[in-house]
């Protein structure tokens, strides 16, 4: 496969990416479309805890919430993913055992990714033994600001075959790139580099994900698919809190890259706090009335 | 055979899909826009000396939402004597109280009617859509912001003219005739008013027949507002109507904005006499994609630049120019971002592209698909639903075209883009000055310094970088050769209501 020169930068007007990201937040999202949304949103949560407190104890109450969101509604669909450190791996594991839900590690010394490489493709097999099915990696972002672009590429490779059947995302740690002609940049490298999902954040950076930031890596997917045929995920992390962005970023989704990737098998959203505020405009839409968060469990 | 059938049978779809698929899985629900508040008459009469009069002879003509071809309401006929007896007001008005009050009182007026307009912004907007059929995204978030910004700008000239035109005595002409287009009622009226009071003058203002609603709304706003009677009046007809305004012996200066043709008709009768004019025309606007532009962000501004208001602007960027390296790509990408447009009802939240403003156009556009096809471009069409009534042409791509074609020479103004293609900077700029036009034109490529150099060689009134269609109230804005004579916008316009 032939790789597009990294050294050359994709030009991207700023204030372009700006106009067209509030144009589609004009977007009237009503009725059953709305309902439809926020349960899709729901679907495509990786329902993370990435916290130096974790304990099992957090993590099998977090899996349970994955599992059954909100009792009082019955039909409502599971979450994608939980997403935790390697060393709760097997926690979540045995506990989503039979669910179809996903368990996803942050790995490669997350969330800095300053570690040697050999400790990092460690820390990625570690979680792969361990039961996960996703492996969230973070690029080199000292070396990519660097002009290395060569050393992030074959770092994210060496991953990549770390993982073995897990799905990798790359975390480009955004908030971290400045531009988004680098964002574009380390899009590019991540895809050819092996990536099935990239993401935006680690949710240890501010800003986290930004949706000017997503339409730009959206459009990176888009050139990729194009050129190679072969559909990357995007997975937006940090940030977003309130249905309303959720839906929002499922316009973008939806009308940069159509009906194929609305699913959560190739969008996700990284959010802890997301969960509920779903669960209770999904109340509010059922009921017509909001409950107060009191009704709806923390985890 | 039914209306509706011929419009189906227009032009379905011949290209095939795009690569990637925007259909289904998750589609919006209407969100149509509450329009019960906004009340429209039965009947409108002229507007007359302050006072809502019925026209001389009587007659009244329908004017239909184009959007689903029912009649909203009725607009009167004003014959020669309704025209002469509008003059005679605004003649009185400018003779008497007009020129009595101060500057500032002037301006003061200005400032009222744009606080009203944004009282009453929501009203006027749907207003808009219902009868022109634009969607009401762009009346709400465009046409009516911009018309108060509009008021708001020369609102605060009327008292300074002296330090606009250092060194003379800034003087009105007088009273002002001012016919205005179809596309933007509105906010053409606004262009023509704003400055024409702040100078000092009064007018007789036409609104197009297809649109003179939210007009004789804002002469119900006047009304209110308290301005002295005759400063501004408002008579409603056809193209005889105009004529009788351009002719009256008592204008003192003519503001048209429209067609060339009725354009060169208008100078022709203005000739040896000695009105003032300023004529905004038709366009076919160029915009050149260079190799190095930001293409993702190129090809929204393409999508802005022609499928905004269904193409009916006169500085559309109806002729897009790409590079060979990135042609391909371009259109790849255009194809795949028209099937994300939504078309169809004017007054949903979501609609993009909404109706054609009047049959007539409708079936001039229609046409044109025609003539292209038969000079030999492809054709490509969004795949998407259009309503069965009401006057709807989906986004249209010509591809394969050369500057001889019709398509690609005449002013189209629907949402019909043509491709055409360059290699050098020079043949871009060539392609894009070949043109009897000269209003609008765009240049997208991330090199500033090419910006300038292109920017400078292309002829029109307007040149656009890594953007289109992009108006504020400072700004002068016109055309080079048969696209008009002076200017509109900012200090500029402003000088074109004064006297020499």
């Amino acid at each position: 496969m032939k790789y597009p020169d990294f050294n050359q930068t994709i030009s991207i007007d700023e204030v372009g990416v700006e106009e067209r990201v509030s144009r589609l937040n004009k977007r009237s999202i009503k009725k059953d479309s709305k309902v439809q949304a926020l349960k899709l949103a729901l679907s495509m949560i990786d329902h993370t805890t990435l916290e130096g407190s974790d304990s099992p104890g957090k993590v099998i109450q977090l899996c349970k919430k994955a599992r059954q969101p909100h009792p009082a509604i019955p039909d409502l669909p599971t979450v994608a993913a939980v997403c935790v450190y390697p060393r709760m791996v097997s926690v979540a594991k045995k506990e989503l055992k039979g669910s179809g839900i996903h368990v996803a590690s942050v790995a490669t010394a997350f969330p800095s990714g300053q570690a040697p490489l050999s400790q990092r493709l460690d820390d990625t097999k570690f979680a792969v033994n361990e039961g996960a099915d996703e492996i969230d990696m973070v690029i080199s972002r000292g070396a990519f600001l660097n002009g290395e672009f060569q050393l992030v590429f074959d770092e994210i490779a060496a991953v990549k075959e770390a993982c073995g059947d897990a799905h990798l995302k790359v975390i480009l740690e955004t908030g971290e790139l400045h531009t988004y002609e680098n964002v574009r940049k380390a899009s590019d490298i991540a895809m050819h580099a092996g990536a099935d999902f990239i993401k935006t954040s680690t949710g240890k950076v501010s800003p986290a994900a930004t949706q000017p930031v997503t339409l730009v890596m959206l459009e990176a997917i888009r050139d990729h698919y194009y050129e190679t045929g072969k559909m990357i995920g995007m997975k937006p992390a940090g940030g977003i809190r309130t249905a309303k962005q959720a839906i929002q970023y499922l316009v973008l989704v939806k009308e940069t890259l159509g009906a194929a990737w609305l699913n959560k098998d190739y969008f996700r959203f990284g959010a802890s706090s997301l969960t509920n505020d779903l669960l209770m405009q999904i109340v509010k839409q059922q009921t017509g009335h909001y409950q107060s968060l009191n009704y709806f469990s923390n985890d | 055979m039914s209306n509706t059938e011929t419009k189906e049978a227009a032009y379905k779809p011949t290209s095939p899909n795009s690569k990637l698929d925007f259909a289904s899985v998750w589609e919006y629900a209407p969100a149509p826009q509450d329009s019960k508040f906004a009340e429209v008459k039965d009947q409108y009469d002229l507007f007359i000396g302050g006072k809502f009069v019925k026209p001389s002879k009587g007659r009244y003509f329908k004017s239909t939402n184009p959007a689903t071809e029912e009649v909203i309401t009725e607009f009167a006929e004003a014959t020669q004597k309704d025209v002469d007896k509008a003059v005679k007001s605004a003649r009185k008005a400018f003779e008497g109280e007009w020129s009595r009050i101060s500057a500032k009182e002037r301006g003061k007026y200005l400032f009222r009617i744009a606080r009203m307009l944004q009282e009453r912004a929501r009203e006027f907007a749907v207003l808009e859509s219902m009868d022109g059929g634009k969607p009401i995204r762009e009346s709400r978030d465009v046409d009516i912001p911009l018309v108060a910004a509009y008021f708001f700008y020369y609102a605060g000239w009327a008292d300074k003219l002296e330090y606009a035109f250092p060194g003379k005595k800034p003087e009105p002409y007088g009273v002002c005739g001012q016919i205005i287009p179809w596309n933007f009622p509105l906010l053409m009226l606004a262009w023509k008013i704003a400055p024409a009071l702040a100078a000092g003058n009064t007018v007789v203002l036409k609104p197009a027949e297809t649109t003179s609603l939210t007009a004789l709304k804002f002469a119900e706003l006047v009304k209110d507002c308290g301005l002295p009677d005759g400063v501004i009046n408002i008579v409603t007809g056809a193209g005889q109507t105009g004529s009788e305004i351009v002719n009256h012996k008592d204008i003192d200066k003519v503001a048209f904005t429209g067609s060339t043709n009725v354009g060169k008709i208008i100078q022709k009768s203005l000739a040896g006499t000695d009105k003032k004019y300023t004529l905004e025309l038709g366009g076919k606007g160029a915009m050149l994609i260079f190799e190095d532009a930001p293409i993702d962000q190129a090809v929204e501004g393409i999508i802005n630049a022609i499928y905004f208001n269904q193409g009916h602007v006169c500085c559309a960027g109806s002729r897009l120019l790409v590079q060979e390296g990135v042609a391909d790509k371009v259109i790849q990408k255009l194809k795949d971002r028209l099937e994300t447009l939504i078309v169809g009802d004017p007054l949903d939240k979501n609609t993009d592209v909404g109706a054609i403003n009047s049959k007539e156009q409708f079936e001039t556009v229609n046409k044109y698909l025609e003539i292209g096809v038969n000079e030999g471009a492809e054709v490509y069409q969004a795949n998407c639903d259009v309503p069965e009534n009401g006057y709807f042409i989906r986004p249209t791509l010509f591809t394969n075209v050369s500057q001889s074609n019709r398509v690609v020479q005449e002013e189209i103004f629907g949402p019909v883009l043509t491709v055409q293609t360059f290699r050098t900077a020079d043949e871009g700029i060539e392609k894009a000055n070949n043109t009897p036009y000269g209003l609008a034109n765009g240049v997208w490529t991330d090199k500033g310094s090419k910006i300038f150099k292109v920017g400078s060689q292309m002829r029109s009134g307007v040149i656009w970088a890594n953007t289109y269609n992009k108006f504020d109230p400072t700004s002068p804005f016109g055309g080079y050769k048969e696209s008009g004579v002076g200017r509109e916008g900012g200090m500029h316009g402003l000088a074109a209501y004064i006297k020499n």
